[in-house]
């Protein structure tokens, strides 16, 4: 029976349920996954990067080095149609 | 930018967005399946799978002069945002001969430093000029 959700501003997800799969394990020892600590620092280069926007009608690429020389806000957010 | 993808983008703003501002979104909606950027800039939740409210602002230089993260639930304060870009560009274009004290907005005093100024803010700068 699907449950009905309870909607909020975070985009509901999902995960494994009921007993856990077993996993062999791994011969070598696990890579220990690297936590990324590259927080943004201010006064420091921001990290460029090249995305896939929706701009005015059209799909197009945008690199925020092409707008060096102009002033920029990026913004993330959680998701399309979240309510805030 | 968020985790939506391109079509999703799309979607929003002919069915949402564009009712709300006329023309639709004038700015680059990007996306970030995976959360890739946001990773590098420290505000994709891989928990939730999506993006924190995450607001940087950077210079022509390609370096950023101050960020702002949020929870979801809480939106941002966009007149803020315009106010902090207002100030950084004024203290640019002062090439490091004035500072924006607190509570700056255009209009308002700026701050000289120099050895003169050096305990003597006091005398200039008044707690009320912290608030509008």
């Amino acid at each position: 029976m699907a449950e009905k959700l309870k909607v909020g501003c975070a985009r509901p997800t999902g995960g494994p349920v009921g007993e856990p799969v077993e996993t062999k394990p791994l011969e070598q020892p696990a890579i220990v996954k690297k936590e990324v600590t590259s927080m943004i620092k201010v006064g420091r280069k921001a990290p460029d990067f090249e995305a896939p926007a929706y701009l005015k009608g059209e799909f197009v690429s945008v690199k925020l080095s092409d707008y060096l020389g102009q002033w920029v806000v990026l913004c993330f957010y959680p998701g399309d149609f979240t309510f805030v | 930018m968020s985790i939506d993808s391109v079509f999703v983008h799309k979607m929003w703003v002919d069915s949402e967005l564009s009712k709300m501002v006329k023309g639709g979104v004038p700015f680059p909606m990007l996306s970030d399946a995976g959360g890739k950027v946001g990773t590098i800039y420290g505000v994709y939740d891989d928990d939730a799978g999506v993006e924190t409210r995450g607001r940087f602002i950077i210079d022509p230089d390609g370096v950023v002069q101050g960020f702002e993260v949020l929870t979801p639930p809480v939106g941002r304060n966009v007149g803020e945002t315009i106010r902090q870009i207002q100030a950084f560009q004024h203290v640019r274009n002062s090439e490091g001969t004035e500072a924006a004290p607190s509570g700056w907005s255009p209009g308002k005093m700026t701050l000289k430093p120099g050895p003169d100024l050096v305990g003597n803010v006091w005398k200039v700068w008044k707690t009320e000029m912290a608030f509008d």
